[in-house]
């Protein structure tokens, strides 16, 4: 079972709940954590992962034989991404424009083309007591997170329980990081900016098929329409954390909310248990 | 004129409210926001929008049903894995037209996508420029790159001074769509593990595209050790620290108000944010 960990709006605690989700499932499950927010990825910072392995991410970008190419300009034609120019006796590839489609090197009458790999990226992945640990980092300049985001959910195990730290957002690297899920946990707090973010997240995760349900970080701060907005749209509010600064604290140390205050396991399993039921039963209202 | 842009890598170390605090106290200033797939800039300063602005970017494919031979050809080089079953999902679909020039019956088109909105608004504290991007949509630099554009456009002709950027969480395609080519980035942080992580990375994206830096250091109180890292770190980088500005539930309270935190009532936060306009006046 895949369950992402996303929120709309940054710094409401996804990061906080996937982790202390992932060590209270560990006795139980097979857990393997897979830290998809790529820009900037934090679970490490928590989970204290040994790293084994690492793989660099590249796609494949252009590379003209000029010894074949005639200039015809077929392959600048093609390229949506404007990242081929054709000169006179020039042809100029603009890698960081490239998205890797690969329609030019099919393309190219003379064959001319081939394709090297642009390194944009690295997955690295290893264990963190008992969790199978996995992350992906975007080498800092680069601007398309979605190849290093693919990269990492390629070694999701769907055998055990999968946990997916997304980044903040409703865009393509927040897509790429849910789709294929079976549960979206939306995690907010009690604000204006929580709650319009939520929206914005629930639209993402709905459009995508995906059931969904929130967990409320620092209740007790600001008003109570992320809860009147969940009641209306029949979205289970499945765990509330209060704000403390107790943990607060424990968060800015990088230290686990179940680590930290062990009292907390138990609520954690019980979000789990909550979501194998909603997955299990289909209780969502929408297609997969 | 001169653009401050706000980001901090890490989200919710409070970009949103001390831009919105900005809008309060700067003067001559068009106000942008740049967090097009999650913006809350507007919660605050209740735009009136004046102009609404359909985003059409990009394309996606199509396949019409009653011509496709299902042959396979588009599902075997799709290497966005867009197609499956002879159908275009559009939300993996990066709109190359690769699937729609090779399709050997023609069956794939592409149709134009509308990918958002973008408005130009009245505030009570001058134009601003926001957007939305439609849920699940790409091209979120390209709408970024847009509104900065018509921020630059408003501010050449109404003579304004000031572009004050409220930025995207993260160092991807957004953040260096609202950086590139601005006078100033002030990185928001926190003093957690994870502020310090993302700050870090941040930095870098602005240095590698050469825009000068500074650092605030937001809610300094909840950890003071970390608050050292973060000193030593901006000391070795030469980075100047131009605000510490304490948690308090000011921020919170105003934000439910929809008022910048500095016009809520006079807290430690809003003294800060003011040391913080005037820090930037000098650094800009």
């Amino acid at each position: 079972m895949i369950i992402a960990v996303a929120s709309g709006k940054g710094g409401t605690g996804k990061t906080l709940v996937a982790t202390s989700l992932a060590i209270s499932l560990k006795d139980r499950e097979r857990v393997q954590f897979l830290d998809c927010d790529v820009e900037e990825p934090n679970a490490h910072i928590f989970l204290k992962p040994v790293i084994s392995h690492s793989e660099p991410v590249s796609i494949l970008v252009p590379e003209v034989d000029t010894k074949k190419c005639t200039y015809c300009g077929k392959c600048a034609e093609v390229c949506v991404y404007h990242a081929i120019a054709v000169l006179k006796r020039h042809v100029l590839v603009f890698s960081q424009l490239c998205h890797g489609c690969g329609a030019c090197s099919y393309l190219c009458p003379e064959k001319a083309i081939s394709e090297e790999g642009r390194n944009m990226g690295i997955v690295e992945w290893g264990h963190s007591d008992g969790v199978e640990f996995v992350h992906g980092k975007l080498t800092v300049g680069e601007a398309m997170p979605s190849p290093v985001i693919k990269k990492v959910k390629e070694k999701a195990n769907r055998e055990g329980v999968v946990i997916v730290d997304v980044s903040p957002g409703t865009s393509c690297p927040v897509v790429e990081s849910i789709r294929g899920s079976d549960f979206c946990l939306l995690v907010t707090e009690p604000t204006p900016f929580g709650l319009n973010d939520l929206i914005l997240a629930v639209e993402t995760v709905r459009k995508l098929g995906i059931p969904c349900g929130v967990v409320l970080n620092r209740a007790g701060v600001g008003d109570r329409k992320v809860e009147q907005y969940c009641m209306e749209e029949n979205i289970p509010v499945m765990l509330t954390i209060p704000l403390n600064s107790g943990i607060a604290r424990l968060y800015s140390k990088g230290i686990t909310l179940v680590k930290g205050l062990p009292n907390w396991k138990k609520d954690f399993v019980g979000l789990f248990d909550s979501i194998g039921e909603i997955v299990s039963e289909g209780t969502c209202s929408f297609k997969r | 004129m001169k653009e401050l842009v706000v980001l901090s890598g890490k989200g919710g170390t409070g970009k949103t409210s001390i831009v919105a605090s900005f809008a309060a106290l700067a003067q001559k200033k068009v106000l942008v926001d740049c967090d097009v797939d999650a913006a809350d800039l507007h919660l605050v300063l209740k735009p009136d929008i004046r102009q609404d602005n359909e985003f059409w970017s990009g394309q996606v494919a199509e396949i019409d049903e009653r011509k496709c031979t299902e042959c396979g050809l588009c599902q075997e080089l799709c290497r966005f894995e867009a197609i499956a079953d002879f159908e275009v999902d559009p939300t993996s679909c990066e709109g190359c037209s690769f699937c729609s020039r090779i399709c050997p019956v023609e069956a794939i088109t592409m149709k134009e996508r509308l990918s958002g909105h973008w408005f130009i608004s009245d505030t009570k504290y001058g134009p601003m420029v926001h957007a939305r991007l439609g849920i699940a949509q790409e091209n979120s630099g390209k709408l970024v790159a847009l509104v900065r554009q018509q921020a630059k456009q408003i501010a050449d002709k109404d003579g304004l001074d000031y572009i004050i950027s409220d930025g995207p969480p993260g160092i991807g395609c957004p953040v260096i769509s609202s950086l590139s080519g601005a006078s100033l980035a002030l990185v928001v942080t926190e003093p957690t593990l994870s502020g310090i992580h993302d700050l870090g990375r941040v930095v870098d994206v602005c240095r590698h595209f050469n825009v000068p830096v500074v650092v605030s250091i937001n809610k300094y109180d909840i950890n003071e050790d970390n608050v050292r890292h973060i000193e030593s770190y901006c000391l070795s980088q030469g980075l100047e620290i131009t605000a510490r500005i304490p948690f308090d539930n000011a921020v919170t309270e105003a934000m439910v108000q929809g008022l910048p935190v500095v016009e809520y009532r006079d807290s430690p936060v809003s003294r800060q944010i003011n040391l913080l306009w005037r820090s930037i006046l000098r650094l800009i």
